[in-house]
């Protein structure tokens, strides 16, 4: 398998746990095989090192050189419009239905279920129809083989 | 400076203080600063406990400092046993608490009991700390019934029964259980005897009706009333990767 994404100066990651869990960040600065200088000036995340192992990289690379100020960070983050991509992607996409998912409430969760039994419905019924309308093709019985079946039984009595 | 964070913890996931409450007490001085400011209560004034008094006689110097208050001729020799003080009173002048989270119409699931599962509306708190709770009982079979607020759940969804009025003989007394007679031997044969069986009283039917009706009233005025017909009508399950300590309700 090819990689295709790499811990380097610009890449935006985002943070899978600790206590910035869940926000976007860029690699300023590769400090040493475990640990990177990060700094989010958009997302409220300090300048700081963080461990490689926290870190999820993203598709986005900003162009930038290493151990850029933070100003100038947000600076180009904004006029890349980081934030407004992140948002757009399955991965962001995925995040926030999951965080919606989990604050729904008892009833909300019934409503939930009460609509998808509605849409399935609606779903089976059309299948039906389609399946009504369209003839059916008989299915074709396969003979036995009748060399292979006496091959086997001669092996048997071997 | 930054937010003070507080100064006490809990020890791992156990649910234990780091520091007591008597020792966040002392660490935390409250009293002394409630000394410094605060308004200080004037002392009340005591009654005089000397008198002076006159007496006669030449040599006596005509007056004496005399005690208001005799103290007592002789004392008890043996301590005599005392009862202790019980500081809570006994159980019907005990506080009760609700949780915040249990407001009248709050929509509750049922978790222990023969109804458990169902959800159904809260009415009020008894004298009692129990909960009143109706299902409405033409929804899921819940009747005007007490529970105990440890074994439900509160969810977010409320109905506004602000305009309903509850039978005021619908208390404590009204849900006590009957005893039921139980046949004597001597008495007549062994197979006549019968058994006296628990039947719904008619006030209960009454109130039953009487309540439920302007609850489903309060019902219908909800603006997803249809909905919340269902889900009244219908029982709470759990269904996988569902964990009830990381759900909202």
């Amino acid at each position: 398998m090819q990689f295709k994404r790499f811990i380097e100066i610009g890449r935006v990651a985002y943070i899978a746990y600790g206590p910035s869990k869940g926000k976007l960040i860029v690699i300023v600065d590769v400090i040493d095989q475990n640990r990177v200088l990060v700094d989010g000036p958009c997302t409220a995340v300090k300048r700081q090192a963080v461990n490689i192992k926290q870190l999820h990289l993203t598709k986005f690379v900003i162009k930038m050189p290493y151990g850029l100020r933070t100003g100038l960070i947000k600076k180009i983050w904004e006029k890349e419009e980081i934030e407004k991509k992140w948002a757009k992607t399955v991965w962001a996409k995925k995040i926030a239905s999951k965080k919606l998912r989990e604050n729904l409430s008892d009833f909300d969760r019934f409503k939930l279920m009460k609509m998808k039994q509605a849409r399935n419905r609606l779903i089976n019924t059309e299948f039906g129809n389609l399946k009504k309308k369209t003839p059916r093709v008989p299915i074709k019985k396969r003979k036995p083989n009748k060399v292979i079946h006496e091959k086997k039984i001669k092996i048997k009595g071997m | 400076m930054g937010i003070t964070r507080p100064r006490n913890y809990e020890l791992g996931n156990s649910g234990v203080m780091r520091f007591s409450a008597t020792r966040m007490y002392r660490k935390r001085a409250v009293y002394r600063l409630k000394k410094k400011g605060g308004d200080k209560k004037q002392p009340e004034k005591k009654s005089a406990e000397v008198k002076k008094k006159q007496i006669g006689g030449d040599k006596n110097g005509g007056t004496r400092l005399v005690r208001v208050n005799r103290p007592p001729k002789s004392y008890q020799t043996a301590e005599v046993s005392r009862k202790l003080k019980n500081k809570k009173g006994c159980f019907s002048k005990h506080k009760r608490n609700l949780r915040t989270t249990i407001t009248p119409g709050t929509v509750l699931i049922l978790l222990a009991g023969r109804h458990k599962g169902k959800r159904v509306v809260f009415l009020k708190q008894l004298n009692s700390g129990l909960l009143l709770v109706t299902g409405p009982f033409r929804l899921n079979g819940c009747p005007l019934r007490r529970v105990n607020q440890i074994y439900v759940i509160a969810t977010k969804t409320k109905v506004d029964i602000s305009k309903i009025s509850i039978p005021d003989r619908v208390n404590d007394a009204y849900f006590r259980r009957k005893v039921l007679k139980k046949p004597k031997h001597a008495e007549g044969e062994i197979f006549e005897q019968k058994k006296e069986v628990y039947s719904v009283s008619d006030e209960r039917k009454e109130d039953q009706l009487t309540v439920d009706k302007s609850v489903l009233e309060a019902i219908r005025a909800h603006p997803e009333k249809k909905l919340l017909f269902g889900y009244l009508g219908a029982m709470f399950s759990l269904n996988n990767r569902q964990y009830p300590h990381k759900m909202i309700f």
